[in-house]
């Protein structure tokens, strides 16, 4: 008989899929029927499928506010919830630290650093209008991370995960005090560029909600397709050669996936910090370490997440709007104390 | 003999010094492999180069191959690999740990299919008394048993050639017995052979057919391991008489 003190439940179930979806569904109805102007529940889902089926809409629904306000908003916010989220988990495997995410790679500082001179410098492409802090967010995410590993390789030529976190954690810090020196000359921008220290959703669109959900496709299929690989990095960098994985190039493939992907949320949203770090420790609660099962219960746990820190940013002091990267590091740093204390106590 | 690992000139540097100095091996079927010596000896270091973990100079050869060529996934279906250090830092499953075991051969795109996976891991997990404990939490293990967990992921693994560092590490005397005897028992079959860093000389001289006695990064003595773990030979690279303390242990129970 099995010592049952033991035994590790399977605990990811088709019903705990289902759970998380119907879950994931009421934080976004949520999202779009509060706030300033309060919309009812069946005013909601009434205007959002009729415009997927192309029907009309009744005219007593404020459909104005639902599609061209709130709608894109909610629908960027989850995906970026959920793409923030894979990332921190993916990292967290890869690098076998549980306080690993998309920052500690100084990732999610150099895309805020892009996007912040492309900003101050005036840069955009034509035609494009959020273009250019994209292009450069992206741009300076790769940089941030080919520099990190360059000073890591320097420091240590097996890339052990130590040296990564160790340069993640100082580059993040310089790159901090560059950005707080740009705010400090550059008065003209200082509320346009404190967006993308503290992060916000407010007016984002469907092109860029559509950008993003390229993006998280693309990527979190390559994670999800990783799983197998993270798996035994997640056990240790030596056990993943041993059992046959091609170390670097698995490497240097997640780490560049999570980089774009942190790339195109930072571009959009500016940093939002904390949902990459805590969201992956309830997913791994809810149904273990395994990332076949980790990583997609991740994107569900980030998105939903971020849909209520969304919803509390813009209610909590209506009309005034908090920043969302306010409410998620107050929220992710309590929640934080809490796993970090029960994984103390437990272990 | 069918060589079947062959390390030629190996020299492995960590800045100035070498860890492992010009040092030639060969693993030939039936064969098993001990390294011997004092710490810093250079022997976990020649296990991690064999697993292509540490840069190096000189060639390791697989049946002629340069392993450097060679896919990971090809290299870990013939050679399995048993580090000294094994620790865990969420809690997979004793199943999940082993069953990692069986990655080189469903990794790829387009090859998930692993038709041999189950009936091996439930094989290891049988081999290695951890049946019971398949479903358990890694964290919940012990040090014995844990180490049991890797042992039964190489054993998944199904490789020709296992190369272990310090398989008795953490164990007890009757998992070392019963671990040592197993992997006597697996090497009998046909096109199979064992190199291992052994700490304890007598289970070195017991189980071991041939010995490479390592100090300072060099080969001390190589060969059968009669010939290699002399008195003479011991007592140069651990400076004391290895011989007469042992003996001195030994009349204790006398």
């Amino acid at each position: 008989m099995p010592h049952s003190r033991l035994l590790r439940r399977e605990q990811f179930t088709p019903v705990t899929y289902l759970m998380l979806t119907v879950a994931l569904f009421f934080a976004m109805v949520l999202s779009i029927c509060i706030g300033s102007v309060p919309i009812s529940f069946s005013d909601t889902v009434t205007s959002v499928w009729n415009a997927a089926w192309g029907l009309p809409i009744p005219e007593n629904i404020a459909k104005n506010i639902i599609l061209n306000v709130r709608l894109p908003r909610v629908l960027c916010v989850t995906l970026a919830g959920a793409a923030l989220s894979i990332c921190g988990a993916a990292m967290q495997g890869l690098l076998r630290n549980p306080l690993a995410d998309g920052s500690t790679l100084g990732v999610s500082s150099g895309a805020a650093l892009g996007a912040i001179i492309a900003v101050t410098t005036g840069f955009v492409l034509p035609g494009f209008s959020f273009g250019g802090s994209m292009v450069m967010a992206m741009a300076f995410a790769f940089g941030s991370l080919i520099l990190t590993l360059s000073l890591a390789y320097t420091l240590d030529r097996s890339l052990s995960t130590g040296s990564i976190i160790l340069i993640g954690v100082i580059f993040t810090m310089l790159i901090s005090a560059v950005i707080s020196l740009l705010i400090t000359f550059s008065s003209d921008h200082t509320r346009t560029l404190s967006f993308w220290t503290m992060g916000s959703f407010s007016g984002v669109n469907y092109d860029q909600t559509a950008i993003l959900a390229i993006a998280l496709v693309i990527c979190g299929g390559i994670l999800i397709r990783f799983s197998p690989e993270l798996n035994a990095f997640a056990i240790s960098e030596d056990n993943a050669r041993h059992v046959g994985v091609h170390v670097k190039r698995v490497k240097m493939i997640i780490m560049i996936t999570v980089s774009v992907l942190i790339g195109v949320c930072v571009s959009i949203a500016g940093t939002v910090s904390f949902v990459g770090l805590i969201m992956p420790h309830i997913a791994r609660m809810l149904v273990g370490p395994n990332h076949k099962r980790l990583l997609p219960a991740s994107l569900f746990s980030g998105a939903i997440f971020l849909l209520l820190a969304d919803l509390a940013a813009r209610t909590i002091l209506s009309p005034v709007e908090l920043p969302i990267g306010v409410v998620t590091s107050i929220v992710g740093a309590v929640a934080f104390v809490v796993i970090f204390y029960k994984t103390r106590k437990a272990g | 003999m069918i060589r079947m690992l062959q390390g030629e000139h190996i020299t492995v540097r960590y800045g100035s010094r070498a860890v492992v100095d010009d040092l030639s091996f060969h693993l030939g079927e039936g064969e098993w492999l001990m390294l011997a010596g004092p710490n810093g000896a250079g022997k976990s270091t020649l296990i991690e180069t064999i697993a292509q973990g540490v840069p190096y100079t000189g060639v390791i050869r697989w049946e002629g191959e340069d392993i450097r060529t060679m896919k990971g996934t090809k290299l870990a279906q013939r050679i399995g690999v048993l580090s000294q250090q094994n620790h865990v830092a969420y809690a997979y499953t004793v199943e999940e740990v082993v069953g990692l075991g069986r990655y080189a051969y469903k990794a790829g795109m387009f090859s998930g299919r692993d038709d041999m996976g189950k009936e091996a891991v439930d094989k290891a997990l049988e081999l290695t008394g951890l049946t019971e404990l398949r479903r358990a939490s890694m964290l919940t293990l012990s040090g014995g048993e844990m180490q049991r967990a890797f042992m039964a992921q190489v054993f998944a693994q199904n490789p020709q050639v296992l190369i272990l560092d310090e398989p008795a590490n953490h164990l007890d005397l009757k998992y070392q017995q019963h671990i040592f005897s197993l992997i006597q028992e697996w090497l009998k079959e046909p096109g199979r052979a064992v190199l291992s860093v052994v700490h304890d000389l007598n289970l070195a001289r017991h189980y071991g057919t041939h010995a490479v006695l390592m100090d300072r990064g060099r080969s001390i003595a190589e060969g059968p391991v009669q010939d290699v773990m002399t008195r003479e030979n011991l007592h140069q690279v651990y400076g004391i008489d290895v011989y007469a303390w042992m003996q001195e242990m030994l009349s204790q129970w006398e």
